[in-house]
């Protein structure tokens, strides 16, 4: 890539898009400079890079991109891997858009950043998909909102008749948040802590209460199982019964850190005059203790010899509260988000958590699993980018920012001889070594399938998210267990192909009457026949036709017989369906 | 030649055959063609094939095959005789009469007791490992299957998911992931509504891409999503979908089964079973009764699996398939023989039942005891190991058998458990 090593062999574009980029620049630049001195303070003990390596990947005077570089390259150097190149400009901005906002770029998109030949190019993308106010502001809230949402209660959250959750409820909270980047920490806090009506429109209404609404049930061993696993990556589900065979959870442990969510009630409001439970509002009530004590409030569990203990809220790392079940006296489940967005815990989940959204595989395996019983492959990197995600108020868009400028993030996927072995669908450690390649999730591809063919400017926000639900739930298996698991079948399986092959969605993208996208690059005289076709493969994949793929496009044209938008059809058809299209590489 | 002339006057058959000349994504389906032999029929009737009635949530199955009346833990429901030696809950009474087909396996005993674990273990045989995908009973017994399912001219997926609730092929591969079908049959999505010509001209098209980014040596995703292209092309050109229509049945015969989702997962495994599919999975959740057990079992659970169940096992005997076809009923896990405050049962592993029958194995008998409460196992414990073993050695697949993970490592077939004796005795 032409910016890692400060070449370029392009050639330079004309037209007046350089001068907007130089406006930009200067922008982009005033934006980094306020931050970079505020990164060097902070970071002022990163260890100076390796030495010995040739062609240094470019850290963009950002110390935590340094930092994630060094500590990967030293993973390397250990493990006798050769780092893979670069991927070309139109790869790496394909990956960026995909990964940041959802979608696949547009062709001027992808244009505009080829043509770029400035050395801090990327930085600049970067920033301009980052920013808080410009053009991809509602984009990235969009996409954020829904990877949270599905981390937070699944797809099926919320689609079940008669469930507690609000689904679009959640949303708009979270979406609120990500459109003014709200802090880690406090959306944490907001969620963990969250009172007031999960539906859209009530007075009280606050979307974060849907995230434990659902979890409540049975004294709330899910809503502990969850919290303990989404945002501190400790997994207590088994240890509800017993002390973990595995790992170093106690039985106690899960029902102390249980018991601060006894003063928790999820209050079903019904519609007047019926029995159908319109909204649920969470409230704290004071807990009187299952013996009856509300100064001790205690709750009981059982032992697998069938003994009873007892336990009151007691923190991972030992520090007791106030025993009482009064509100008055103390709010249990406010403590436990005061408490959490203190634990170091919080900042390395949140960075293994992006660090696999971005790379594909985190550092542990399963990523909300950590502790000494499952080594992370890159120790230091972790803790210290825990650290300094903390350091900088759990900014998530700077924690974007440091991983997807790191060399890893730049890899091609393309392997060589000598990193084929890092491998992890194997089996293997994770070492990024090249960029692995994984299948875009249903909702990347629905909105990729938008942008391509610019149909998402015909539709608003909420219509989208309305139509993408109905589409996705063709992919989606709820189990009905009291842990709401679920499962996918959007994962490369035959149904999924036969939607891509046959179904709506293609049919939709594929559509050549006159309104339609192919209709339009047909009658666009702009473009010649070749042009047209080199529209499409780039609009879908990124790159022109090879000459082979050309060849077989002309034959196509050719048995269509003078229809263009027919044979424009096919290759798009085919250009759409095509694993290069459908793998995020 | 051209990739995309047409030679005029040829069958859709021949047509594949002629294109697939030309692309290698077409391929095995020439294979597939060619391998049609003569006594085809012959072997249609000797197939092994496999049921398996996955009970998601965990039923609580000492209310349903190892009654404990009288006992605290025992519960409301009363035990009643059947055709076999085993008692099992007046709310089963059809399927009390198809009993002596059908072994009861009430030693068992295991140790996961959270849902997501409990599914994967009881499916695979191995407990979840994040750096190993085991693959599922279905993966498992389609891949042994393999050969059968050519020489049958299989062209419909070799392990069918009724219901979604299975689990993945892990290392042996896409090809052998649960094809998953809701319980009305349709499969989305099948028909492209353009003509077979031009089909054929656009995955010409495709095949160039597929096998342009593959060469680029990104990884085995590239290759896989190839293979499934073509799996796929087969699946959309068969008439075997056919299979998959339980409304061709007579009424009279979806009418046994039951108008339920349970009931049309179960009359549609048969179907397959009769195409030669070597292994279906059909779902019926709703198990997890935390609350108010009883009554769920006796008013909705209970008679939709009684009416389904009895039925299939009724079909499968008189149309002869039985000798070959393995049936497997079981869950994640029992529930626990206390009931808790809310009239339910929570999860519980360590003493529980599953039932198997069919394909050899003895009918009309219960393996193992529990004590008087339930509450234990009192004779040689069994595991999903050890029913997965019994189940693949009834099919006439050598437990021996070994695979190779991904990564390289061996992986005994079953996990080496061991073969439940008494059902073989």
């Amino acid at each position: 890539m032409s910016s890692l090593t400060g070449t370029s062999n392009r050639r330079l574009s004309h037209g007046g898009w350089a001068c907007v980029a130089a406006i930009m620049m200067g922008h982009a630049l005033l934006m980094l400079a306020s931050r970079c001195s505020a990164d060097e303070r902070s970071l002022a003990k990163v260890d100076s890079p390796s030495k010995g390596r040739k062609h240094l990947a470019q850290d963009h005077n950002i110390p935590q991109v340094a930092l994630i570089n060094d500590q990967i390259r030293q993973g390397w150097a250990a493990s006798g891997l050769t780092p893979s190149g670069p991927a070309t400009d139109a790869e790496w901005c394909r990956r960026l858009f995909l990964d940041v906002l959802g979608r696949i770029p547009l062709v001027e998109e992808i244009n505009k950043f080829e043509a770029d030949r400035a050395p801090d190019k990327q930085l600049r993308l970067v920033n301009e998909l980052l920013s808080e106010d410009g053009p991809y502001v509602e984009e990235y809230a969009r996409n954020w909102t829904t990877l949270w949402t599905n981390v937070l209660i699944g797809r099926a959250g919320g689609s079940e008749e008669g469930s507690l959750i609000n689904r679009s409820g959640l949303q708009q909270s979270l979406r609120r948040a990500l459109q003014r980047n709200m802090p880690y920490d406090r959306m944490v806090y907001e969620l963990v802590n969250a009172n007031g009506s999960g539906r859209p429109g009530d007075e009280n209404f606050n979307g974060f209460v849907n995230f434990l609404a659902g979890n409540l049930s049975e004294n709330g061993i899910e809503a502990t199982a969850k919290t303990a696993q989404i945002f501190l990556g400790v997994q207590v589900r088994c240890t509800q019964c017993h002390n973990h065979p595995f790992n170093e959870w106690k039985q106690n442990q899960f029902w102390e850190f249980n018991a601060f969510f006894r003063q928790t009630r999820a209050l079903r409001r019904f519609e007047q005059g019926s029995n159908d439970v319109t909204f649920v509002e969470l409230a704290n009530e004071d807990f009187g203790g299952e013996d009856g004590n509300a100064e001790e409030a205690v709750l009981f569990y059982e032992l697998r010899n069938g003994l009873t203990k007892a336990a009151y809220p007691v923190f991972f790392d030992g520090s007791e509260l106030n025993k009482s079940g009064y509100l008055e006296d103390v709010n249990r489940r406010e403590e436990l988000a005061k408490w959490m967005v203190k634990s170091d815990d919080l900042g390395k989940m949140i960075v293994n958590r992006l660090w696999a959204h971005f790379l594909g595989y985190g550092f542990t395996k399963p990523i909300d699993d950590m502790g000494p019983h499952n080594a992370p492959t890159h120790p230091e990197l972790l803790a210290r980018l825990g650290k300094e995600i903390r350091g900088h108020s759990y900014d998530l868009k700077q924690l974007i920012r440091w991983i997807v400028l790191s060399e890893p993030y730049g890899l091609s996927s393309r392997m060589s001889a000598k990193n084929k072995k890092d491998d992890p669908s194997l089996g293997e450690k994770a070492m990024f070594s090249h960029f692995y390649l994984r299948q875009m999730r249903a909702e990347e591809l629905y909105h990729s399938l938008l942008t391509a063919t610019e149909a998402h400017k015909t539709l608003t926000g909420d219509q989208q998210e309305k139509q993408s639900r109905e589409w996705l739930s063709q992919f989606v298996t709820a189990f009905g267990t009291d842990d709401n698991e679920e499962t996918t079948t959007f994962n490369g399986t035959i149904s999924q192909t036969l939607m891509m092959m046959n179904g709506e969605l293609i049919k939709e993208a594929t559509r050549t009457d006159k309104a339609s996208f192919l209709a339009r690059v047909a009658a666009n005289e702009k473009l010649s026949g070749k042009a047209k076709i080199d529209y499409l493969y780039r609009a879908a994949l990124g790159r022109s036709p090879s000459n082979t793929e050309r060849s077989l496009t002309d034959q196509l044209a050719a048995l269509r017989k003078g229809d263009a938008v027919a044979a424009l059809q096919d290759a798009w058809w085919a250009v759409l369906n095509s694993n290069e299209f459908i793998l995020n590489h | 030649m051209s990739l995309f002339s047409t030679p005029s006057g040829m069958t859709r058959r021949h047509f594949m055959a002629h294109v697939a000349g030309a692309s290698a994504l077409a391929l095995p389906a020439m294979q597939f063609t060619k391998a049609l032999a003569a006594n085809s029929q012959d072997l249609k009737k000797r197939h092994k094939s496999a049921i398996m009635l996955w009970m998601g949530g965990g039923p609580a199955t000492i209310d349903i095959w190892d009654l404990k009346p009288g006992a605290p833990t025992g519960g409301p429901f009363q035990p009643i005789a059947t055709s076999g030696n085993a008692q099992i809950s007046e709310h089963m009474p059809m399927t009390a009469r198809q009993m002596h087909n059908l072994a009861i396996i009430r030693s068992m005993s295991t140790r996961e007791a959270d849902h997501t674990r409990g599914r994967y273990y009881m499916h695979t045989g191995y407990v979840p490992n994040p750096n190993i995908e085991h693959p599922s009973y279905g993966s498992v017994v389609a891949h042994e299957l393999d050969d059968q399912s050519k020489s049958l001219g299989l062209e419909i997926p070799p392990f069918v998911s009724v219901g979604g609730g299975s689990v993945g092929p892990g290392f042996l591969g896409m090809t052998f992931a649960p094809f998953v079908v809701g319980a009305d049959g349709n499969v989305r999505n099948l028909q492209m509504g353009l003509d077979q010509e031009r089909l054929m001209q656009r995955m010409n098209m495709l095949a160039s891409l597929e096998k342009g980014f593959i060469s680029q040596n990104r990884g085995d995703s590239a290759k896989d999503h190839a293979k499934i292209l073509d799996k796929t092309l087969q699946l959309m050109t068969s008439k075997q979908m056919e299979a998959f229509k339980t409304s061709r049945e007579p009424k009279e015969v979806q009418d046994r089964y039951g108008t339920t989702g349970f009931g049309r997962g179960c009359l549609m495994a048969r179907r397959l079973v009769e195409q030669g599919v070597p292994f279906v999975e059909v779902d019926l959740g709703g198990w997890d009764t935390h609350n108010d057990n009883f009554r769920a079992l006796e008013t909705q659970k209970l008679p939709e699996l009684d009416k389904a169940m009895s039925a299939l096992v009724e079909d499968l005997e008189q149309r002869g398939l039985l000798p070959d076809t393995a049936i497997i009923w079981m869950g994640e896990f029992g529930r626990t023989p206390r009931i808790n405050g809310n009239t339910g049962r929570d999860h519980w592993a360590r003493s529980w039942s599953v039932v198997v029958g069919g394909a050899g194995m003895k009918g009309g008998i219960a393996v193992g005891e529990t004590n008087a409460d339930g509450t234990n196992v009192e004779t040689e414990p069994y595991s999903s190991q050890d029913v997965m073993a019994s189940v693949l050695k009834a099919l006439g697949i050598s437990l021996d058998t070994t695979f190779t993970s991904k990564n390289g490592r061996p992986m005994k077939i079953a996990n080496s458990g061991k073969v439940i004796k008494e059902l073989f005795a």
